[in-house]
Formats: C-alpha cells, sequence, structure tokens
C-alpha cells in the first residue's frame, strides 16, 4: 500500500492551485458552493481547457491527455476546494465524453471529444422523468425510427446545466415490446433541436438547478445514436458509476466547511468542547470519505468501472456533506437562519444555502437507498429483494 | 497511491490466516481467557518459529526485516481471530519500542530474545484515575537513590504483565514532567501483580512497585526527556489496536453477511429484505473506511512520516465505526448472537477493550481538534 502522491502529482496539484489562486486574484469570481454543479462560465472553461485540464485522461488522439485517474482526481478535489464554476464542462467531462469513449462509434468520438476538451461543448444528461426516477428502465420517452432518423417525444426533469447546456445525452424507448430493461438506448441530441424546450425549475433555495426538458418530436439523425440500439440501460448504469465516482460528492460545499472552520477560529468559539468535538469530526469524517474516492479512482486505473466502489463513496459522501451544512447552522446559531442577501449574514449565507441545498445531496445520480442495494447485492452478495 | 497489499503481503497474509484458523479456534481462545496466563508456550515457540515476533525488527538481530505495514497486515489476521496472548505486548509496545529507543547495547541484548520468542515484554504506562495520556498525569515515581533509582507507585491496565520477564516502565524522575522510560526485570520481589477480570478476558493487570531499585543502565532513551518516546508507543499502539479491530470487524461482516443469507423468515433470506441489506451495506462501508484510514496511518508510521493527525483519524474513526458494526451485527443476528455459544460475542468483547485501548474516539478527535488549528 502506498498513500502518497508521486512528485509529479505533487506538483500537478500546485500547479492546479497556482492557477486557481490567480482566479480569485484577479476577482474572476468567488469560491461557491455548488459552484462544479451551479457555476456556469463558459470563460472559465476555456481557460481551464487552455490547460489542457478537460478530458484530461482520454487519449491523446481525441485531445486527452492520457493521464491517470488519480491526477484528474487531484485536479477535482483542487477546483471543488476552491469552489470554482466549472459547471459547463463537468457532466461532458466526468461523464459523457468517457460515455462516448466507451460506447460511441469513432464518427461521435471525433465530433465531440475534442470540442469538449476544448471546452466548447456542454452537456447535460436526460435520464430521469416525472414518473421515473429510481427505477429508470421505466423511462416513457419514445423514440421512434424514420428512415436516417429517429423522432423523439417525451419529457425528461432534473436535468442540471439545461439552461445553458448545448447537448442532451438522452435515454429514450426504442422498443416498447421489448422486456423494459433491453429496449433502451442512449441518444446525444443538439440542444437547439426543432421541437427541443425547456421550463426551469428552482430547487429549496431559490436557485434555478434543475430543467425540465421536453421533446416533441425532434428528430435525430442516426449517427447520434451512442453504442448499441436498445442496450442503453446498460450503458446508464455504466455511466452512472462514473456519474458518483468523485470528489464533487464529499466537497461539493467545501467552501462552508473550510469557512464555518474559521469562523469557529475567529470567534474563539472553537475552545468551545462541544464545538471543538464536532469540528474536528468533521475533519475526520472528511479524510476518511476521502480515502473512500481515491479507492474509486484506483478502480478506475485498473480499467475497472467503478460500481460498488463509487456507490458506497457517494452513499457516504453525501452524509457528510449534510453533516457539515448541519454543523454549520448549529454553530451559527440564530445568524444560521439568514439568507445571503441578508444584513448581518455571515459566510456570504452559505450555510442557509447548503443546509436546504444538502438535502438533495443524498437524492441525485442516485438515491441512498439505491445505492444500499447496489452494495448489499453487487458487494455483498445478498439476495436481490 | 495503491491501496492492495504487495505479493508478499498476501502471502503473509495467508500463512497466518491459515496458521490461526488452524490452531486459534474460539474454543481455544475461550480456554485461554479461563487460563491464569492467557495464553499457551507450545503456540508462542511456534509462532516465534514462523518469525511473526521478529517481524517488523531488523535482520541485523535476527529479524525478519519487514515493516510495520506487514505487521499491520499479520496483526489484522490476529485480529480476525481473537488471539489471545502477549504478542502485542511484546513486539508492539515492547520490542519496536526497544528499537526506537534503546540504546545499541539494550537493542543486541533484549531484541533478539524477543525476536526468538524467549521473553515476554510489555509497557507499563496507564495509571488509576482517569487521564488521558499526558505527561502530567504520570504518577508513578522513580526517585533518584544514590545514582541509581527507587520504583514506587501503580500502574494500572498493563496489559500480560503477570506473564512478563520486562516491563517498560514509565515514570517520573523530575517534577513537570519529567519522564524517564526504565526497561526492569518483571521478576523483581519488589513488584506486585494482580490481574483484572475484564470484558475481553485479556489479562490487564494492576502493577504495584514497592520502592523497586533500578540502575541507571536500566533506562531506555533519555533521562527526564522520555515523553515524546511515551507518546509515539502510544501512536504504534493505537494503530497496532486499530489493525487488530480491522480483522476483527471485517470477520464480523462477513459472520453477518452469511448469516443474512442463510437465516430464513417468512420463507425467504433474512438478507433479501431490504432494511437487512442497507444494514449490511452500513457495515460494509464502515470496515472499508476503517481499513483505509488504519491503514494510511500505518503507511505513514511505516514510512516514518509525521502522522498525529492521521493516527488520530484512524482510532477515532475506528473506535466509533466499530460500535456502529456490533449494534448492527448483533441486531441482523438476533437472539442467537447474544448467547455464549455464539462466536460473535468474542469479537463484541474484544472490540470494546481495543476501542477503549490506547485511546478512544472522544481523546483523538481533541487531537484532531489540535492538528487542525482549533
Amino acid at each position: 500500500m502506498d498513500f502518497g502522491f508521486t512528485e509529479e502529482q505533487n506538483r500537478f496539484r500546485q500547479e492546479v492551485r497556482d492557477f486557481l489562486e490567480e482566479e480569485i486574484k484577479n476577482g474572476y469570481w468567488v469560491p461557491t458552493c455548488d459552484a462544479w454543479v451551479q457555476g456556469f462560465s463558459p470563460e472559465f472553461t476555456k481557460r481551464v481547457a487552455d490547460r489542457g485540464w478537460i478530458g484530461l485522461t482520454w487519449p491523446k488522439e481525441y485531445g486527452g491527455q492520457g493521464r491517470s485517474h488519480i491526477d484528474r482526481l487531484v485536479l477535482t478535489e483542487e477546483m471543488l476546494r476552491y469552489g470554482a464554476p466549472a459547471a459547463c464542462h463537468w457532466f461532458g467531462d466526468r461523464q459523457v465524453g468517457g460515455a462516448i469513449l466507451s460506447f460511441g462509434s469513432e464518427e461521435l468520438k471525433k465530433e465531440f471529444l475534442p470540442r469538449i476538451v476544448r471546452g466548447e461543448a456542454y452537456f447535460g444528461l436526460g435520464m430521469s422523468e416525472p414518473g421515473t426516477g429510481s427505477d429508470l428502465a421505466s423511462l416513457q420517452t419514445r423514440a421512434v425510427e424514420d428512415g436516417d432518423y429517429y423522432v423523439v417525444t417525451g419529457q425528461k426533469t432534473w436535468t442540471s446545466c439545461a439552461s445553458f447546456a448545448q447537448y442532451f445525452d438522452v435515454y429514450v424507448r426504442t422498443d416498447p415490446e421489448a422486456p423494459r430493461h433491453r429496449g433502451i438506448s442512449e441518444f446525444i441530441v443538439d440542444a437547439q433541436s426543432p421541437g427541443v424546450s425547456r421550463i426551469p425549475m428552482s430547487d429549496i433555495t431559490g436557485t434555478e438547478a434543475w430543467n425540465d426538458v421536453f421533446f416533441d418530436n425532434v428528430r435525430v439523425h442516426k449517427r447520434y445514436l451512442v453504442g448499441e440500439k436498445n442496450r442503453g440501460f446498460y450503458q446508464v448504469l455504466h455511466q452512472l458509476d462514473y456519474e458518483r465516482s468523485g470528489m464533487e460528492r464529499l466537497m461539493g460545499n467545501y467552501p462552508l466547511f473550510e469557512a464555518i472552520i474559521q469562523f469557529a477560529k475567529d470567534n474563539k468559539l472553537s475552545r468551545e468542547p462541544v464545538v471543538r468535538s464536532k469540528l474536528a469530526q468533521l475533519q475526520i469524517e472528511f479524510e476518511v470519505g476521502r480515502l473512500l474516492i481515491y479507492r474509486v479512482a484506483l478502480v478506475m486505473e485498473e480499467g475497472r468501472a467503478p460500481n460498488w466502489e463509487s456507490a458506497m463513496s457517494k452513499a457516504y459522501s453525501t452524509e457528510f456533506e449534510k453533516h457539515v451544512a448541519s454543523v454549520a447552522m448549529e454553530v451559527l446559531g440564530s445568524y444560521g437562519q439568514l439568507a445571503p442577501a441578508s444584513k448581518s449574514v455571515p459566510l456570504r449565507g452559505m450555510a442557509l444555502h447548503s443546509y436546504l441545498g444538502s438535502k438533495g445531496y443524498s437524492l441525485q445520480a442516485g438515491t441512498t437507498e439505491i445505492l444500499k442495494n447496489i452494495l448489499a447485492v453487487r458487494r455483498l452478495g445478498l439476495p436481490s429483494s | 497511491m495503491k491501496l492492495t497489499l504487495t505479493e508478499e503481503q498476501e502471502m503473509l497474509r495467508k500463512t497466518a490466516r491459515d496458521f490461526l484458523g488452524d490452531k486459534c479456534s474460539k474454543k481455544f481462545v475461550k480456554e485461554m481467557e479461563e487460563s491464569e496466563t492467557g495464553y499457551s508456550r507450545e503456540l508462542w515457540r511456534e509462532m516465534a518459529g514462523l518469525g511473526w515476533m521478529g517481524l517488523a525488527l531488523p535482520g541485523e538481530y535476527g529479524g525478519g526485516d519487514m515493516n510495520f505495514l506487514d505487521l499491520a497486515v499479520l496483526l489484522e489476521e490476529m485480529g480476525r481471530a481473537c488471539l489471545p496472548g502477549p504478542f502485542f505486548s511484546t513486539v508492539v509496545l515492547g520490542g519496536l519500542s526497544i528499537l526506537d529507543i534503546g540504546s545499541e547495547e539494550q537493542k543486541r541484548e533484549y531484541l533478539p530474545q524477543v525476536i526468538h520468542g524467549e521473553k515476554i515484554v510489555t509497557l507499563a504506562l496507564t495509571e488509576p484515575g482517569y487521564h488521558n495520556y499526558d505527561a502530567s498525569s504520570i504518577s508513578v515515581e522513580a526517585a533518584r537513590d544514590d545514582g541509581n533509582y527507587m520504583i514506587s507507585g501503580t500502574k494500572l491496565f498493563v496489559p500480560d504483565a503477570h506473564i512478563a520477564d520486562y516491563l517498560l516502565c514509565v515514570a517520573k524522575t523530575k517534577p513537570k514532567s519529567g519522564i524517564t522510560i526504565f526497561l526492569v526485570d518483571a521478576k523483581n520481589l519488589g513488584i506486585k501483580y494482580a490481574v483484572l477480570k475484564t470484558i475481553a478476558g485479556d489479562k490487564l493487570c494492576e502493577v504495584v512497585f514497592d520502592q523497586m531499585p533500578v540502575t541507571k543502565a536500566d533506562i531506555l532513551g533519555r533521562v527526564d526527556q522520555g515523553w515524546g518516546a511515551a507518546q509515539r508507543m502510544v501512536q504504534r499502539a493505537a494503530v497496532g489496536k486499530c489493525c487488530e479491530m480491522v480483522g476483527n470487524i471485517q470477520r464480523v461482516l462477513e459472520m453477518t453477511v452469511d448469516y443474512a443469507k442463510e437465516r430464513k423468515q417468512f420463507d425467504r433470506p433474512i438478507g433479501s429484505f431490504q432494511v437487512i441489506q442497507h444494514y449490511c451495506a452500513d457495515m460494509a462501508t464502515d470496515v472499508d473506511s476503517a481499513r483505509f484510514s488504519t491503514y494510511q496511518a500505518a503507511w505513514m508510521l511505516s514510512e516514518g512520516l509525521p502522522c498525529a493527525k492521521e493516527v488520530a483519524i484512524a482510532k477515532a474513526w475506528i473506535s466509533e465505526a466499530s460500535q456502529r458494526i456490533f449494534a448492527l451485527a448483533h441486531q441482523i443476528h438476533g437472539a442467537i448472537g447474544v448467547t455464549i455459544e455464539h462466536d460473535l460475542q468474542y469479537y463484541t468483547r474484544r472490540a470494546k477493550a481495543a476501542e477503549v485501548a490506547f485511546g478512544d474516539a472522544d481523546f483523538y478527535r481533541d487531537v484532531v481538534a489540535k492538528e487542525m488549528g482549533l
């Protein structure tokens, strides 16, 4: 075993930190909770792309750097530590690019991967539907073949980044007669296609977090079918393993974590045994979670898709994030209830935002209940319920 | 970064698991709990024959030249088997401490005896009362007596002292935390032992020093400056206990999952019920996270890196994770798991003992707080 990083990895981490600190110093953005999914900055994405930091693990022939999953985790860990506005490229970099790489045709790879790498193609996901949450195989959005095209009709929901996404990675039913797991296909749909419309939805904090995305007889050329027709369900399971794999599940509200520790120090609250103990416990939980996530990256490095490993790290980590928000509210006492724009608000209102927002962390990308099912069956071999 | 064992470590693990599977049945564990000495001379000699006592000690003294991380693998297997006896005391508390601070002469004299399984060593550190491993809490005194010393006072919770050949005694030699460590002959008539009756059935002792004379030559490490070394002893011991606990809870997870697959109610295995599945998933998460944080600390110790925070995280985490694991393991096992006939109780009792040994979660949370600058 070796829990250390190589010299090169340490240098890379420092390079990322220097870049991000410079960005903050220049006033380009302010560290923000949930910025990986809500921080929309095409300029930032472009600057990250210019450094070759999107598609870091992808093969060079598609514009990637062919670097390790540990390197990518170092990069994303620092992005999250600084609360950088990385939402434009996050989904393409994290999972859609990987899905195209794993299942897509050569043509699709050449069309999309270099553009994602250049920070020029933003993706949203079309998985959930109004009647389809944890039971993803029940999805109803249809695609009917019509010559060289498929005609897509239906509704997707909870789509993050949808208002600025240029493409959606959409799962649709292509064979309604087949058993439900075997009649689903994956398509890349241009968000500008006639018949695509979006309605924004605000989350409990009042932030526009998602969109409902509607498809009304949207014509999608066959070449935008990702992988095999009717194999989409197996592809989406693979993609979800990646969606759950990362540090954003542990560090989405890291700016708050850091700020509340500083706040406790500055206000001498950290001398109080109860506060001290709570903050130390958070630190313990954070560092333990970090190891679970590095394990996931090592699994990917072996060339395996992380399955129960990312289910474990994600289920664990979202509890940590909720715990951070709760402790922050407790430490702040009455001040915790103040909204970002309020007079007297501490920590720019991050505690309130995170306390409310964190309720969704254990729902998105697989509820904790589904993740525990995966752990029970895949890791422990318990019989399906 | 790499989170898997080396080939050599895998072999060590397999040897240990096979050997202990063969020699350390729960019947044997029970006998040892009920016996006066708490260990078997015969098994002790066999373990020495396998090179276990000297595994992490240098080859120049006859050791196996492996490191603390390798020893961690062995300790994990011992925890898995609930191995009774003075291995932990002799090796983790004794041998590694002598290696750390002993003079070359002391190492040449004592380490081969440890390595060959000839002598049992332990550490007399903690004392009556409730205090948390700080130098000012040491009241056992070694008074200067004509160039030599005279030790008086009581140590408590000293493992295996009643069978030990040597005691490392942490004593006060100067007011205001001047601490010196003495390596003393445990058979000296100036020492009285009483074996305590403990939750784990292990042999923790009260050790009373009554004006016991020791010479300058018995000093291990530096006069009056021994607290740093004592802290390192506690750190190694805490990680060592974590390793044993990892073996313990890993086994308990396996036992519990097996039981959930076999036990049927309402015509189906209880492991097919989602509530049981989620309990098991929670247990697995606690086991894996305890494993990684423990091995991280063991790796840092092995590499000689400063690791106060990582040690504290490992022990604080596993101390609470194991409580959660046992709550669920017992709930899933149902009533059979709370009988004395069932194997689970051996693990439950040992986990609690390990949890309070060398600092519990509250103690280490405060260490983490200090490391955070709180």
